[in-house]
């Protein structure tokens, strides 16, 4: 699969996944994730680059029984929706704790992890998931 | 602007197709459709062939040529279009403007999906490519646990019991029982439904559409050729319309609400000079059971967090107020995914020919299909009119 077999598409990528960089429009004052030149909701060129909060809540979750092939080894594993502090909604997965303990509403933040591999002899792909906080 | 007409309409079994490939079920499609037209092959002048994965599950891309050669008419004007789930509806809303603005008088739109030659791992894959890929199917996001953050949020708003949602698949199969094109032609309680295996809960594996195989395909054209062809039934595409919604579920501002079918339903119906209480027989993209839910609502059938109701007072049955997925919606009769907005409108066209069997509607003139890409990133409808 030509799509896993790509370096510069990881590399490329790799400001706004391992530090969780998102946009701030200008113009309608919508916060969303991944930063992008263009705001989603009204279309403004005038979006400001931020570095969005490593903390949150797990607003919806699912726990994936069956998965895309190159996650078949991690089934089953828990991927959600959190909305971080400044309300910024994010997709990642939940790790560090067992499927049946996470629940809606669960504070968690964020850590660098191994999401997916290009096969045997490709690279690792990293990206931000969510783990239970600490108080 | 020209008017534009259904002048023939075919379609394969959805199925798990061992015996036959991706060509194999567009060919055939498409040759019944032209035989059922009453023209002949050499009267197709384009060709638009709506598939979502075909480069992905059979590392095949160039549909439109491949399938000009393949029933015989190289040289036609041809191309495949892509829209996920709603490829069907997209390529068919290409097919009605190359006949409406004039350059066609007769077209070919065909839909085809071959999934079981993949194993089911990478079918997931192959149908996350309809949200972001670098983002959102990066972190093993599978298409039914996007779905499933649709059914959490909707039951969390509306506070909707799951069984009143789950019923929409007992539905489809009570009708696709009498459609012999269906995948699954039984009925199933609502009993299995909820005791079914979780795929992503809170979804149950019978609350799911199928992984299938199938192709259908339409011949659509000009007022002139139909005339020239004597047919007692005219069936106008009154209404066309495709719309699009930010990309991924998770940027939006509401995803219990898919805004591009609140777009799409407007124009079309807008086109078509009708409201919602006008619709006689009605195909919605339940490609889940909370979505078939969640499309009534945004069609205007149905207040928002109401959609349930018309499935519990028996208005979706084929004598109630609103027909719906009467052979069997995409839970039962099957989502082969880039045929499925071809199948519908294949379904309305046997309806208002009254060519439907045991599932026949009393005497409907309008009918409406939805075809959705991905989770409402596009979605087509279409309204089609007996007209006499």
């Amino acid at each position: 699969m030509a799509y896993l077999r790509s370096v510069p598409r990881v590399w490329r990528e790799r400001e706004i996944k391992y530090r969780l960089i998102g946009g701030a429009c200008r113009s309608c004052g919508r916060r969303f994730y991944p930063y992008r030149q263009t705001c989603p909701a009204c279309g403004s060129e005038e979006v400001e680059r931020v570095k969005l909060p490593e903390t949150g809540t797990v607003e919806v979750f699912t726990v994936v029984r069956s998965p895309p092939s190159e996650f078949a080894e991690q089934a089953p594993y828990v991927v959600a929706l959190v909305r971080l502090d400044d309300g910024t909604l994010v997709p990642a997965q939940i790790t560090d704790v067992d499927p049946g303990e996470v629940y809606e509403g669960m504070r968690v933040e964020a850590a660098l992890r191994r999401y997916r591999t290009q096969g045997e002899r490709g690279i690792i792909e990293y990206g931000i998931k969510f783990r239970p906080l600490i108080q | 602007m020209r008017r534009v007409f259904i002048a023939g309409v075919g379609a394969t079994r959805v199925d798990e197709h061992w015996d036959k490939s991706l060509r194999d079920l567009m060919r055939e499609s498409s040759l019944k459709a032209i035989q059922d037209s009453g023209l002949s092959k050499k009267d197709i002048e384009a060709i638009y062939v709506g598939n979502m994965s075909s480069g992905f599950l059979q590392g095949q891309e160039h549909l439109g040529s491949l399938l000009a050669t393949w029933i015989g008419v190289p040289g036609v004007a041809a191309a495949k279009v892509e829209a996920a789930c709603a490829s069907g509806g997209a390529a068919l809303h290409q097919a009605y403007l190359a006949v409406r603005s004039g350059v066609y008088d007769c077209v070919l739109v065909v839909g085809v999906e071959k999934m079981t030659d993949a194993y089911t791992g990478d079918v997931t894959d192959a149908l996350v490519m309809a949200e972001d890929q670098e983002y959102v199917a990066f972190t093993g996001l599978s298409f039914v646990a996007l779905n499933a953050f649709v059914y959490r949020y909707y039951m969390k708003k509306y506070g909707v019991r799951q069984e009143d949602i789950a019923y929409f698949a007992v539905h489809d199969h009570k009708y696709a029982v009498n459609n012999p094109l269906a995948q699954y032609p039984r009925p199933i309680t609502l009993d299995e439904v909820m005791k079914s295996p979780l795929v992503a809960d809170p979804i149950h594996l019978l609350e799911s559409a199928p992984i299938g195989d199938g192709s259908a395909a339409l011949v659509l054209c000009s007022e002139e050729k139909l005339k020239a062809l004597g047919k007692d039934v005219h069936l106008e595409i009154a209404g066309s319309a495709v719309a699009t919604d930010v990309f991924s579920l998770h940027e939006r501002a509401d995803p219990t609400t898919l805004l591009a079918t609140v777009k799409a339903a407007r124009k079309a119906f807008s086109m078509a000079s009708i409201e919602p209480k006008d619709v006689d027989v009605l195909e919605v993209h339940d490609a889940f059971t909370v979505l078939g839910v969640i499309h009534l609502e945004d069609m205007g059938f149905a207040k928002k967090g109401e959609g349930w109701r018309l499935l519990k007072e028996g208005q979706l049955e084929k004598d109630g107020d609103l027909p719906t997925n009467t052979m069997g919606g995409l839970k039962a009769r099957g989502h082969p995914v880039g045929a499925t907005g071809i199948y519908q409108v294949y379904e309305i066209t046997l309806q208002l020919r009254g060519e439907a069997g045991k599932n026949q509607v009393p005497d409907p003139e309008v009918g409406v299909a939805q075809n959705v890409g991905g989770v409402g990133g596009t979605v087509a409808v279409h309204v089609v009119r007996r007209v006499r």
